[in-house]
């Protein structure tokens, strides 16, 4: 990384121009736009000021979705981390490890829209689940699952859970086996092994796993439109963003929602990472060199 | 663990039976089984217009993040310069941040261009993820290539096109594919940028799809249902393909530290 070495007038190299096409694309089409909804935010109709913001915080029906959205993400991001650490350590070293994360891949690429109407599907009144329940008399009328806040949140477990499952493994098998089993010959428990060695070692890679999950599950959009209750508990804030856009055509105003989101985010992802730092330092990795 | 792979199992499967259905209301199974609902699918949701429009987008995407993300690939993994931590952050950012978010102002710009509406706009607007995903992805791929025998294809007076084609591209096939593979599951699932930025004409299969379930009521759910198997068959046959030359970690390890 370091360039501190390199002579400070030199030729231009020209290997580097091959950058120029892909900076381009991400300058024009990511960052431009970006900077652009920034500036646009501070636009309303009497002239650049604050006012699509104080508007955002002083609305309750806008502003509450932030909380909104943030009672939906938190549980599901903290739920699909908490299940899929052990999962993954459990099955790191398995026969069917690559079988099995073969069908995990599946809900990730079909995608929000084709789990929302699976689910609709198989969680409704009439659906599988339903009479599996009345069946076995666990429950004595039909579970509502769906148009709720359970349907929104169940879909984001069904694609954040895998989510999570691969990327933990990918940490988990980045670890040196050699540590481990250095414990191991001293003695230590496996439930050891896995607090002193493992633990510590993996803190980065959960952080990193958190902060991913999240940012996926804060965005949730079409299955809390089509799985959720839209109007009112799980109105989230891309809802609200979509609907200042292409529902009241108020640019300033979606962009500013945009960047609320924006920051929401970036404020937890933030600290996410702070706490990271209070556990450990060293190589996200951690182990191989 | 096994649970959840069964209720992920039993939603797909509830999806399948229900778009061959005849009626299914309040048993088990549906009454009877038949295949007219795919028909119906198929000229109720004009759905060859949409799998056209779908398949222009996806290669499209995939062809033009190839061309562009394999060089700056090539540029990031051989060379170090001064602003390379702020090039990779520029080339992170896109895929850290959620589609939701740069989307709308995106779709603005492009609204203001005239250009959201188009096929020409979703696909600008796919490239967004799809460049950056490439370089990383590629990045580690052409590191691994040993620099000697570009020095040798040098000496015999190659220029850097034909080094592209005659030694990096046949050394790089696996991973071309690979990250082309991912780019084109990743793009036929993406539904934010595609949602923000398509208009009538220019809907790709996710986002039909979205418009049919949220106007649910009007169609049958079966012909709805019938529309999801496609899409699903649509994505799983790439997705079957890429999991022969891919690591399923890759998926989603878009970043790696």
């Amino acid at each position: 990384m370091s360039t501190s070495s390199r002579p400070a007038i030199k030729l231009p190299d020209r290997t580097l121009l091959l950058l120029v096409p892909g900076i381009v694309i991400v300058l024009t089409l990511f960052l431009y736009p970006f900077l652009f909804g920034f500036i646009l935010s501070f636009l309303s109709h009497q002239g650049p000021n604050l006012g699509n913001y104080t508007k955002f915080f002083s609305t309750p029906f806008l502003s509450e979705t932030i909380w909104t959205t943030l009672w939906i993400s938190l549980p599901a991001t903290l739920i699909n981390i908490g299940f899929a650490l052990p999962v993954a350590f459990v099955t790191r070293r398995h026969r069917f490890q690559r079988a099995l994360t073969a069908i995990l891949v599946i809900p990730i690429t079909l995608g929000t829209v084709l789990i929302a109407e699976g689910l609709l599907t198989y969680l409704g009144p009439q659906g599988w689940l339903n009479r599996l329940l009345l069946m076995l008399h666990i429950s004595t009328s039909p579970v509502h699952l769906t148009h709720n806040y359970w349907g929104v949140f169940l879909s984001l477990v069904v694609s954040g859970f895998p989510f999570a499952y691969l990327l933990l493994l990918s940490y988990l098998t980045g670890i040196d086996p050699a540590l481990p089993q250095a414990a191991a010959t001293l003695g230590a428990s496996p439930w050891r092994r896995f607090i002193h060695i493992y633990l510590p070692l993996l803190i980065p890679g959960l952080a990193i796993a958190f902060c991913l999950s999240f940012v996926q599950a804060f965005s949730v959009f079409p299955s809390a439109v089509l799985l959720g209750a839209p109007a009112g508990p799980t109105r989230v804030i891309s809802i609200a963003a979509y609907q200042a856009a292409f529902e009241d055509y108020d640019y300033p105003m979606a962009s500013a929602i945009a960047m609320v989101m924006a920051g929401v985010q970036l404020l937890v992802v933030a600290l996410a990472l702070t706490s990271r730092n209070l556990f450990y330092r060293g190589p996200t990795t951690g182990g191989k060199g | 663990m096994g649970f959840f792979v069964l209720n992920v199992l039993a939603l797909i499967a509830a999806v399948v039976v229900d778009s061959f259905a005849t009626t299914w209301l309040g048993t088990w199974l549906p009454a009877g089984f038949t295949g007219r609902w795919y028909g119906s699918a198929w000229t109720e949701f004009q759905l060859d217009n949409v799998l056209m429009v779908t398949v222009e987008v996806v290669f499209a995407v995939v062809a033009i993040s190839l061309l562009l993300g394999i060089p700056a690939a090539y540029a990031m993994a051989r060379r170090t310069f001064r602003f390379k931590r702020v090039v990779l952050l520029l080339f992170v950012l896109p895929l850290l941040v959620p589609p939701m978010t740069y989307g709308i102002p995106l779709a603005t710009v492009l609204y203001s261009l005239h250009l959201a509406g188009t096929i020409n706009g979703v696909i600008l607007a796919n490239l967004v993820p799809a460049v950056p995903f490439v370089i990383l992805v590629m990045t580690p791929y052409i590191e691994q290539i040993d620099p000697k025998l570009e020095a040798a294809a040098r000496v015999f007076g190659a220029g850097t096109f034909r080094l592209f084609l005659h030694v990096l591209v046949p050394l790089l096939a696996p991973g071309i594919l690979a990250a082309g593979l991912l780019v084109l599951v990743r793009t036929i699932g993406m539904f934010e940028l595609t949602f923000l930025t398509a208009g009538p004409d220019s809907q790709t299969l996710v986002v039909a799809l979205y418009y049919t379930v949220f106007a649910a009521g009007v169609r049958s759910a079966q012909s709805i249902d019938a529309m999801a198997v496609i899409y699903m068959v649509a994505t799983l046959i790439w997705l079957l393909i890429a999991l022969r030359f891919v690591n399923p970690t890759q998926l989603v390890t878009r970043v790696r530290q």
